[in-house]
């Protein structure tokens, strides 16, 4: 049990000495680990996107009542594979009238927000690749980087579709980042600390969900809204912009966009469990697997959301952000930090 | 400290590397044979009208004014979070009146309507 719990700190303690043993000098023993935690990283990413992409698809299908993707593999569970090398093989289309250097570049820069929010999230107990003192700050600055990319896509495309789905994406992203941002203050300003492993830590007696229920729902709508989905799709929007952003982009590039999109997804599930779910804590099982089940769990309730309600207009989402949930997570800040004085202090006069 | 910003450093290089591989990978799988017509800009198959590089809506611009304050906002309020429990009495108060400060710029922004869509 205790083994298994922490059989991946096991594994980088083993591969660190092995490492000083061959003659490494401690610092290339790090920089070395630096690239195992790439792989480590790299792999979690791909995994979670083809697994997530065919569990979206078949959640989808029993949600509408039919039977989602059921040809290649035992009940279809070899669709995403073939997908993925269907995408590998295909024909890149890069308009004459695009700007092909930013066209380029935006496919290769949307992974990276994504690998650098990997590399501090707490999958168990010491198992954060870098476990910064500056947590959640670092990752929310991390994640609202994806931004950037994004308005290259739709920039450097030269499509209508594109530059307006683009607009919309940057203007939905920045508003939606500030109720984001302040949701997850609620919880810093229990805890005292912006570690990650000392919030999962603070979590051991209740979990924050039940202490700021207001802050998780706000974070659950912010996040819903960050990652571009419906009913926030509005970059997208198949249905007036044709694929939004995404309209110039085909074959690998397009995938490079589909995967971090799945990435980021399971990256907010991963943080809403850090931040509101009690992290890797939990009985009996390995706190790795916790964690898993949890994320999957949130992950689920994403996809639940997305294929339950319909798509907003840009003035409703413009509204809803800035007039009802920047308002509601102000208070929030308020309530929390009136509270935490008391308790901490109790009430002087009494 | 400065070990784990060198291993962000060299995962940020990393996954800049992982997406020319990934690209490169598939321009060497994939076959390659472009036409005038298939390089069109895509507009619902209809001769492309002029560009997209125009000049476009200023709410746009008013959001993101209203987000850049708040968003420096957040770099004051996240050391205030962490120290808030040993800071006691005094820095409640006075992070409230900052806070009340930047809800009167908040009203003021909703009153002349940089929040409206148009």
């Amino acid at each position: 049990m205790e083994f298994l719990n922490n059989i991946f700190v096991y594994i980088a303690q083993w591969i660190r000495e092995t490492l000083a043993t061959l003659g490494f000098t401690p610092v290339w023993v790090e920089v070395s680990m630096a690239v195992v935690y790439l792989v480590a990283i790299l792999g979690v990413c791909t995994l979670a996107a083809l697994f997530y992409v065919l569990w979206e698809r078949k959640l989808a299908g029993y949600i509408q009542y039919r039977p989602g993707p059921n040809r290649l593999g035992p009940n279809g569970w070899f669709q995403t594979i073939a997908d993925a090398i269907k995408l590998l093989t295909k024909e890149d289309v890069v308009p004459s009238e695009a700007d092909k250097i930013v066209h380029l570049m935006a496919p290769v820069f949307i992974f990276v927000p994504t690998v650098l929010a990997l590399a501090v999230i707490p999958f168990g107990k010491g198992m954060a690749a870098v476990d910064l003192n500056l947590g959640v700050f670092y990752l929310i600055a991390v994640t609202s980087l994806s931004t950037i990319p994004i308005f290259m896509g739709g920039w450097g495309s030269n499509n209508k579709y594109s530059l307006l789905g683009a607009m919309r994406a940057v203007a939905q992203m920045v508003s939606y980042e500030i109720p984001l941002v302040f949701s997850l203050l609620g919880v810093v300003l229990i805890t005292g600390t912006l570690q990650l492993q000392g919030i999962v830590e603070a979590q051991s007696q209740v979990w924050f969900v039940l202490l700021q229920p207001i802050a998780f729902l706000i974070y659950i709508i912010a996040a819903t809204a960050e990652t571009n989905r419906a009913p926030f799709d509005l970059p997208e929007g198949e249905s007036e912009l044709t694929a939004g952003i995404y309209t110039e982009y085909s074959g690998m590039k397009w995938a490079l966009f589909f995967l971090a999109e799945y990435c980021n997804l399971f990256i907010v599930s991963a943080m809403g469990v850090t931040m509101f779910l009690g992290g890797w804590q939990g009985p009996f099982l390995p706190g790795w697997v916790w964690f898993l089940i949890k994320t999957h769990l949130l992950f689920s309730f994403f996809i639940w959301i997305r294929w339950t309600f319909p798509r907003i207009r840009v003035d409703q989402l413009m509204h809803f952000g800035w007039k009802f949930l920047v308002p509601l997570s102000l208070a929030n800040i308020f309530l929390t930090g009136i509270g935490v004085y008391i308790y901490k202090n109790g009430l002087g006069w009494w | 400290m400065l070990v784990q910003y060198t291993i962000i450093g060299i995962l940020f290089l990393g996954a800049l590397a992982f997406g020319a591989f990934t690209i490169i990978l598939s321009r060497l799988l994939q076959p390659h044979r472009p036409y005038p017509e298939k390089l069109e800009t895509y507009e619902c198959g209809i001769k492309t009208q002029g560009t997209a590089w125009v000049q476009f809506k200023t709410s746009y611009f008013l959001y993101a004014l209203v987000f850049l304050v708040f968003d420096i906002e957040t770099i004051f309020l996240y050391p205030w979070a962490v120290k808030f429990q040993s800071l006691g009495l005094f820095a409640i108060i006075e992070m409230f009146i900052f806070l009340i400060i930047l809800i009167i710029g908040f009203w003021y922004a909703w009153k002349e309507g940089a929040l409206e869509w148009r």
